[in-house]
C-alpha cells in the first residue's frame, strides 16, 4: 500500500482510486472521478457509510458538489503537472466558501516545494508523485513558520498582528 | 518607509533558508531543472546569455541610504560593480554566480530586503508613483496601500501558481506617472461622491507581444474591500487564464476573451464571497497604522525663506538647466524632489555603478532624510531636498556623473537590457539608445524639442515599453540582422494609448538618422508651444512616414 501525508504524518494510503469504469467493490473506502459520481450518484449514496469520495480534476467546479459535500468523506484535486496553479483556488473555495470539513487530498505532481502552500489552501492530505520520499516531502510543510495573509488556515495577517508602527 | 518587524524578519529568513535548501538541492541533482526553475524564478533568478541574473525587489521603489549601500556591496563583492534599474523600479545585477545566490540573498535578509516574487508566475513587485507624498495633485499617498497589498501578495499560497506573471501598480494622483493602465491590475485612489476613498480598478492592461490597455473594471472600490476584491480577481484568473499557451496566458486575454463586463460579473460574484471573510478587511486603524509608516518626514517650516539658491540659479547657467530640467516641484514650500540622472555619459539607461550608489547614499542621508526612489524611467529621486541645498547636491551629483541635465527629454530613455544581457532579446537596445544620445547632444537642440519619451525594446516582449514611447523603438530579427521599428505617438498615463507603427524596419546604423528625420519632420510640423505628442497626434502620421520614407538612409534601404 502506497503511502501519503495525513494531518503532518506519514501513513498508509486507505483508499482506492477508482477510474471512471473499474467495478466498485462492495465493501473499502473508495475515491471516484467527478463524472461517475454524479451518474451514478443513487448507488454511491448508499455506500456512503463506508466511505466515498470524489476526484476533481483542475478544469472541475468545486461548486457542482455544493450540496454533495456532507456525504463525502475525502475530495481529491488533481495536479496534472505541479506548476498547475488551479486546484489551489479549487481548495480554498471547498473549505472556504462552501465549508468542506472532511479530508482535502492533492494528488498527482504533488512535490516537496509546494506542499507548505498547499496546507495553508486547505489541503490536509498529500499524496506526494510515485518515486518520492514522503519523509522528504512532509519536510517541506515546515518551510515557513509564519505567513503574511490569511488564507484557508488560522493565519492572522501580520498587519494586524504587529506593533503600532513608530510615530515619525 | 515601511520597516520590519520581527514577523516581517521570520519570514524572509525562513525564505532564504528554504532557497539555500532548494539551490543545494539541485546543484546535488536531487531537483530537475524543469522543477528548480519556476523556484528560483519566483525568486527573481533568471539564467541568461553570459551568467545568471538576479532581480532584487525594491518594493513601489523606495529605498534607504543603507539599503543602497547594501546594494552597492553587493553588486561590487558578487557582480561588476554595478547594478541596472528596470522600469518596475527593481534592481537587477547581471553577472552574479548560481553558487552565490543564497548568500547574496541572506545579505539583503540584513537590511530588510529581498528577490521574492521578483520573476515567475506570481504577484510581482507593487510599482507606484515616484512622486508619491510629494505632489500637488496626489488624492492621496498610494504607498500604504502598495505596502498593503505586498504583504497580501508575498509568499501568497494559492497565487503563487498562475498561468503567467501578474503586475499591480497604484497610483494616487490626477497624472498617472505609474503607467497603472499597462498593468494586469491598475489602480488609481479616488474619493466617492461622499468624499471616502477607495479607488478605480483597472484590469488587464500589458505590453508584450499583444499590447493592451487595461479595462475599468469597478469605477470605485472602497478602500476596506480592497484585499477581497484583488482576491477575486486573482482566483478568477487563476481558475480561468489558459494554461496551454504561454503566449495567450496574461490576464488581458481573458479579458478580452470574456469581454470586460463579463469579466467583471464574475469577479463580482467572487467578491461577494471574499468580502464576507473579515480577516482580508482593511478597517481604518490598519490603513492608518501602515499610514504612519509613510508619514511626511519632518520638514523645516522655515526652509521656503531660505533663498540661497537663486543666487546660484542666477550666477551658474549650468545649474539653471539642470534645476529647471531636473528638480520637480514639492507640496512643502522650500523643498524640491531632486533627479538623480541615471542617462548620458554612455552608460546604459538605468545603470549604476557601485561608487555611484554610495554618493548618493551619502547625499540621501545629508541632505534627504535618509530615504531614495527608483522611478519608473530608470532614474532615482531624491525626494524632499532643501531648496538652499540644491546647488550642493547638483556639484556631488556632478561630481559623479549623474546630473546629466536631460530628464524628461529625448535622452531620457527607457532601454531594456537588450540583446547585450537577455537571453530574450532579438537586437540590442543600450547600442541604440547610445547611438541616438550621441547624435543629440546638443542639449539646445534637446530642450528646444522639449518633453520627449523615447522607450526602446530588444523585442516584443517590451520590457523598454516602445508601445508606450511617443517615439518607441523595438528590435527585430531580420534573416539574422538586427532591424528597429519605429512607433509614434505612444503614451501612458490615464489616457494611455499605444504608439502607431511608422513603416518598414530600418537597420542598425539607421536608427538615429531615422529619429532626426521624425524630429525636423515635429519641428516643421509644430505650432507654436505644441509638443512632439500633440502634434503628432494632430497631423498623424502619414508626414513622419514621408520624410522616413522618403529618401533611403542608405544604400542597403534603398536596395532591401
Amino acid at each position: 500500500m502506497r503511502k501519503i501525508i495525513r494531518d503532518g504524518a506519514i501513513v498508509v494510503d486507505d483508499w482506492l482510486d477508482l477510474d471512471a469504469t473499474a467495478p466498485i467493490p462492495p465493501q473499502g473506502k473508495i475515491i471516484v472521478p467527478l463524472a461517475r459520481w454524479l451518474e451514478e450518484k443513487p448507488a454511491l449514496l448508499a455506500r456512503v457509510p463506508r466511505g466515498v469520495g470524489v476526484r476533481l480534476g483542475p478544469d472541475h467546479d468545486p461548486f457542482a458538489l455544493a450540496s454533495d459535500l456532507p456525504a463525502l468523506a475525502l475530495i481529491a484535486v488533481e495536479f496534472p503537472v505541479f506548476r498547475d496553479g488551479r486546484g489551489y483556488s479549487i481548495a480554498r473555495i471547498l473549505r472556504q466558501h462552501l465549508g468542506f470539513r472532511g479530508e482535502l487530498r492533492a494528488v498527482g505532481d504533488v512535490l516537496r516545494d509546494q506542499v507548505f502552500y498547499l496546507r495553508r489552501v486547505g489541503f490536509n492530505a498529500f499524496a506526494p508523485r510515485p518515486g518520492l520520499d514522503p519523509e522528504q516531502v512532509l519536510a517541506g510543510l515546515n518551510d515557513f513558520s509564519d505567513a503574511y495573509q490569511p488564507a484557508a488556515d488560522d493565519i492572522v495577517p501580520i498587519w494586524r498582528r504587529r506593533q503600532p508602527a513608530p510615530v515619525a | 518607509m515601511y520597516v520590519y518587524d520581527r514577523h516581517d524578519q521570520t519570514l524572509i529568513e525562513e525564505r532564504v533558508a528554504q532557497f539555500r535548501d532548494q539551490t543545494r538541492r539541485f546543484l546535488a541533482g536531487e531537483l530537475s531543472e524543469e522543477e528548480f526553475r519556476p523556484l528560483r524564478l519566483m525568486n527573481g533568478l533568471y539564467i541568461q546569455r553570459h551568467a545568471p541574473m538576479l532581480r532584487i525587489a525594491i518594493p513601489y521603489g523606495l529605498l534607504s541610504a543603507q539599503q543602497l549601500r547594501k546594494l552597492a556591496a553587493i553588486a561590487r563583492r558578487y557582480d561588476k560593480g554595478y547594478g541596472h534599474f528596470t522600469t518596475r523600479q527593481n534592481l537587477q545585477l547581471n553577472w552574479p554566480r548560481l553558487e552565490d545566490v543564497p548568500e547574496i540573498l541572506a545579505e539583503l535578509a540584513s537590511v530588510q530586503m529581498h528577490a521574492i516574487q521578483t520573476s515567475g508566475n506570481c504577484i510581482r513587485n507593487i510599482t507606484s508613483d515616484h512622486l508619491a507624498g510629494i505632489a500637488a495633485d496626489e488624492v492621496a499617498d498610494p504607498r500604504p496601500f502598495c505596502e498593503l497589498i505586498r504583504q497580501w501578495a508575498t509568499l501568497h499560497p494559492e497565487f503563487s501558481y498562475l498561468p503567467r506573471k501578474f503586475k499591480i501598480a497604484v497610483s494616487g494622483a490626477a497624472h498617472d506617472r505609474a503607467a497603472i493602465k499597462v498593468h494586469d491590475i491598475g489602480l488609481l485612489l479616488r474619493k466617492d461622491a461622499d468624499g471616502a476613498l477607495g479607488f478605480a480598478v483597472y484590469v488587464g492592461g500589458g505590453l508584450g507581444r499583444t499590447p493592451m490597455i487595461g479595462e475599468l473594471i469597478r469605477p470605485f472600490l472602497h478602500r476596506r474591500e480592497l484585499l477581497p476584491y484583488l482576491e477575486a480577481i486573482l482566483r478568477v484568473y487563476n481558475l480561468q487564464g489558459r494554461r496551454d499557451n504561454i503566449h495567450r496566458a496574461r490576464i488581458k486575454i481573458l479579458v478580452k476573451a470574456l469581454g470586460p463586463a463579463e469579466f467583471a460579473r464574475q469577479v463580482e460574484a467572487e467578491f461577494e464571497r471574499t468580502r464576507q471573510n473579515p480577516d482580508l478587511l482593511l478597517d481604518d486603524d490598519a490603513i492608518a497604522a501602515m499610514q504612519r509608516f509613510f508619514a511626511p518626514p519632518p520638514y523645516d517650516p522655515t526652509a521656503a525663506e531660505e533663498r540661497d539658491h537663486l543666487h546660484w540659479l542666477q550666477q551658474d547657467a549650468a545649474f539653471a538647466r539642470w534645476y529647471a530640467r531636473n528638480t520637480v516641484p514639492h507640496k512643502q514650500p522650500g523643498y524640491r524632489g531632486v533627479f538623480v540622472a541615471l542617462k548620458g555619459f554612455g552608460r546604459a539607461p538605468g545603470d549604476m555603478s557601485s561608487e555611484q550608489m554610495e554618493a548618493v547614499a551619502d547625499l540621501a542621508e545629508r541632505y534627504n532624510f535618509g530615504e531614495i526612489r527608483v522611478t519608473h524611467t530608470q532614474n532615482l529621486l531624491l525626494a524632499h531636498v532643501r531648496e538652499r541645498d540644491t546647488h550642493a547636491v547638483w556639484q556631488e551629483l556632478n561630481r559623479h556623473q549623474l546630473a546629466a541635465p536631460v530628464i524628461g527629454t529625448l535622452s531620457d530613455m527607457i532601454a531594456c537590457p537588450g540583446l547585450d544581457f537577455c537571453a530574450l532579446a532579438n537586437a540590442g537596445s543600450i547600442d541604440v539608445a547610445e547611438q541616438i544620445r550621441q547624435r543629440f547632444e546638443d542639449l539646445d537642440y534637446l530642450y528646444d524639442l522639449g518633453d520627449l519619451r523615447l522607450n526602446i525594446s530588444g523585442c516584443m516582449n517590451a520590457c523598454g515599453h516602445h508601445h508606450l514611447g511617443h517615439i518607441g523603438i523595438l528590435g527585430v530579427d531580420k534573416r539574422g540582422e538586427e532591424y528597429y521599428q519605429l512607433t509614434l505617438g505612444g503614451r501612458g498615463g490615464l489616457d494611455a494609448a499605444l504608439g502607431e507603427r511608422l513603416g518598414p524596419a530600418v537597420p542598425k546604423h539607421e536608427v538615429a538618422e531615422t529619429v532626426a528625420r521624425i524630429l525636423e519632420t515635429y519641428v516643421a510640423l509644430r505650432q507654436p508651444g505644441e509638443s512632439f505628442l500633440d502634434t503628432v497626434q494632430r497631423v498623424g502620421i502619414a508626414p513622419f512616414k514621408a520624410s522616413v520614407y522618403a529618401e533611403p538612409v542608405s544604400e542597403e534601404r534603398a536596395h532591401a
